[in-house]
């Protein structure tokens, strides 16, 4: 098992001459930046082949990066350096697949791989999607599914067939566009290396648990496969949900090598609600490329939310567009609100709004992402400002009613936006569930 | 040659609480069951390494008064029986509630304004129709659940229910009557992790044990602010098992009231064709904001829809292992 190298263990692998070269002073001062990894290795032009290999191995990220295809689509995982995502962030989605069979007749394959490739959506300005195609070998022509499958996406592919021939004819199809060969296992291991080796593509490897996948890994590596992702492939969503925290733990808190790869996990069945169910409990926990079956676009969306939501950067505040809203079909009449651009403040006060039935304009605040409180405290959510940004989108000039409703955390600054623009300002309620009762019952434009 | 794995299994050095809702006649309650929750010593579904005692529970929603602003989609399964809380609470034991969440909206003074006597009469209700314990949730305004509650714990005396909520600003008075009569308590946060500790300090400062707490970090939906609770759901377990007697609590969902006012579970097909059918988008939604929060350490749901429920509780099964 690699360790990560101390300061001292650095210093011995460096000339120790203290020739400066690195822009430090000493060899010591650099092998501590080093350690701390402020520093990479290579700022020392004097450094020997071996100490960089010791150095290499021992520094490289306790979890591979992996990308699966080529281009615009290409899709890359790994690379996680917690097992909270309080404690930083995850740092790359996972990818979200989703898998058919070649026993298909081809037309129905090249519809559904159409329709499968289609669904993306936009939330809160992302475009979130299906991001590979899966096809799996159930007996059919797997070679012509492959390619049926490669006309009708753009998408990678993932190829799923145990019989490396069958998957050596199907990658001729496939030129150089990296798809995903699932799955190699204790079987079928050589050959498959060698294919994964041949077409340089990322190989899925299948072991029931981490002990299973810790005899294969430095095997495959040693016949020069290290773009691999470890499909643990227990009986049941429990023993599966187990296998992918231990292996996320070994590759994170012990530096385990043999494992210290990406993760794949295969969701099973057909009832909407349990594949739902399963692909949740492998996105929350530590699966980076999540294989569906056919699914919906209740389901697709359901699940790239969930993805989008705990991929999330939670160092970052999260912020929606600053503009003018508009929720219903807003007219003369319509009150308008005004909020601030962090995302939940922004969803809850549009939430309840949509809740009152009330069509309404929602004047967004750019507070660089901090809610009502944290913006007034921090000098974000000012009178001015207020003032400001209602001008900027002209909003006034398309009411006749010149009224304007303030969060009712904000009050006090009710009489300078008055003074200053001679509007009428109505103080909001303080919590965002009173808007429907507000608007219902307190709102009235004359 | 084995390649030998280091062992990766992780204790702690304490449990959550053990809660227990309800009573039954021998213990000076109607109850035909309790239900308890807490008592983990491990993660979410961390079976493999710590105990899970008592598995998550699912409670239902009965409100005083119809649910006017609920999509048909999830009022159907209730359209006959949303007049009465009695008969509703039985509906809702049919469609498999552990236990049922009775929200006094009416009391909302900003609504129908029902007297502190109409909310025990809905509560006794409830009481005579079903044998699950019983959830009892304010109306969210402050002085008129200070006014309610205090006649609806002494009506429920006896009962052990779970009564909500006290906050950091409002707490004398539920911590006083629920002391008084016997009940358990959930204790408010606005997705902040110092204060849902700040809330319990308060209540254990007014003399109420913290072993009889839950917290309620505030719920966001699926796709609106989900992950900033569950984080702090991951913050909050991580630090009870740690040690922390102060953050060692079970901790409370409110999935369906969330989740059956975004506009996922609510747009029909005919305004967002794109986003597929409402009858299955709707109860996936709320289903799925469920399993998101079980990951995170969520030991009470409260929920809505029959359908969402029945997935859900299969989940909670499947990844403790006891079935295919």
């Amino acid at each position: 098992m690699a360790k990560k190298l101390t300061g001292i263990e650095i210093y011995k692998l460096l000339p120790r001459t203290n020739c400066g070269d690195c822009g430090f002073s000493t060899c010591m001062a650099f092998a501590m930046q080093v350690a701390a990894k402020k520093v990479a290795l290579d700022k020392c032009p004097h450094v020997s082949e071996e100490a960089k290999a010791a150095l290499g191995e021992a520094q490289a990220p306790p979890m591979r990066t992996v990308t699966i295809g080529t281009g615009d689509r290409a899709w890359t995982v790994g690379g996680e350096t917690v097992l909270f995502r309080h404690e930083e962030k995850f740092h790359r989605p996972c990818a979200v697949a989703v898998r058919f069979g070649d026993d298909l007749p081809a037309e129905e394959l090249a519809a559904k791989v159409k329709e499968a490739s289609g669904l993306r959506f936009v939330r809160i300005g992302q475009e979130i999607g299906v991001n590979l195609i899966a096809v799996e070998h159930r007996g059919g022509d797997f070679p012509a599914a492959v390619g049926i499958a490669r006309e009708n996406t753009d998408l990678p592919l993932v190829l799923i067939c145990e019989d490396p021939d069958t998957m050596g004819k199907a990658l001729e199809t496939c030129g150089d566009s990296r798809p995903l060969l699932y799955p190699a296992t204790a079987g079928n291991l050589e050959a498959m290396a060698a294919l994964a080796k041949e077409h340089s593509c990322p190989l899925g490897v299948r072991g029931k648990d981490a002990e299973e996948l810790a005899q294969l890994t430095p095997k495959l590596k040693e016949l020069g496969v290290e773009d691999l992702i470890l499909h643990p492939a227990a009986e049941s969503l429990a023993g599966t949900h187990a296998e992918l925290v231990r292996l996320r733990r070994l590759a994170l808190k012990k530096t385990f090598r043999p494992v210290g790869y990406p993760t794949l996990a295969m969701v099973e069945g057909d009832d909407p609600f349990e594949v739902a169910a399963q692909a949740t409990a492998y996105i929350c926990k530590y699966a980076s490329v999540v294989v569906l079956p056919p699914v919906g676009p209740e389901v697709a969306l359901a699940l790239l939310t969930v993805r989008q939501n705990i991929y999330t950067d939670p160092q970052v505040p999260l912020a929606i567009e600053a503009k003018l809203y508009e929720v219903g079909e807003p007219d003369e009449n319509a009150p308008v609100l005004v909020t601030t651009n962090f995302a939940l403040t922004y969803f809850t006060v549009e939430g309840e709004v949509e809740r009152s039935k009330v069509p309404a304009y929602i004047a967004v605040v750019d507070t660089e992402g901090l809610g009502v409180l944290n913006a007034y405290a921090d000098d974000r959510l000012t009178a001015e400002k207020i003032i400001k940004t209602l001008k900027e989108y002209g909003v006034m000039e398309r009411v006749r009613h010149k009224k304007v409703i303030i969060p009712g955390l904000v009050a006090v600054l009710k009489m300078e936006i008055q003074e200053e623009t001679g509007w009428e300002v109505i103080v909001g309620p303080e919590d965002a569930a009173g808007i429907p009762s507000f608007l219902k019952n307190e709102w009235n434009p004359n | 040659m084995g390649v030998e794995v280091p062992d990766v299994k992780e204790s702690f050095p304490q449990a959550i609480y053990t809660v227990t809702i309800g009573a039954t006649p021998e213990d000076g309650g109607t109850r035909a069951k309790v239900v308890t929750v807490g008592g983990e010593t491990a993660l979410p579904f961390h079976t493999f390494e710590g105990e899970i005692p008592h598995p998550p529970v699912v409670a239902m929603e009965v409100w005083d008064v119809p649910g006017e602003d609920w999509p048909d989609v999830v009022r159907e399964p209730f359209s006959e029986v949303m007049g009465d809380p009695g008969a509703w609470a039985v509906k809702c034991v049919e469609y498999g509630a552990d236990l049922i969440c009775l929200r006094l909206v009416g009391c909302d003074p900003n609504g129908a304004d029902k007297s502190p006597e109409d909310a025990v009469q809905a509560v006794k209700r409830v009481l005579e129709t079903v044998g699950v314990p019983l959830i009892i949730w304010g109306c969210g305004n402050p002085e008129k659940d200070n006014e309610v509650f205090p006649l609806v714990a002494e009506a429920v005396k006896g009962e052990n229910c779970l009564l909500g909520t006290i906050t950091q600003d409002n707490y004398k008075t539920l911590v006083a009557v629920a002391t008084a009569y016997g009940h358990k308590l959930i204790a408010e946060s606005p997705v902040d992790i110092n204060i849902a500790k700040q809330v319990n300090i308060l209540a254990m400062d007014a003399g109420f044990p913290l072993e009889k707490l839950v917290i309620y970090p505030s719920t966001g939906a699926l796709g609106y602010g989900i992950e900033y609770v569950y984080s702090i759901m991951e913050r909050t377990r991580l630090a009870g098992l740690g040690g922390d007697k102060l953050m060692a609590m079970p901790i409370l969902c409110d999935i369906g009231k969330e989740v059956w006012g975004v506009k996922e579970a609510r747009a029909p097909r005919e305004e967002q064709p794109e986003w597929g059918d409402e009858r299955l988008r709707g109860p996936l939604w709320e289903a799925t904001t469920a399993y998101v929060y079980l990951m995170a350490g969520a030991d009470i749901l409260v929920m809505r829809h029959p359908e969402a429920v029945r997935a859900t509780k299969a989940f909670i099964e499947k990844i403790l292992g006891r079935q295919g």
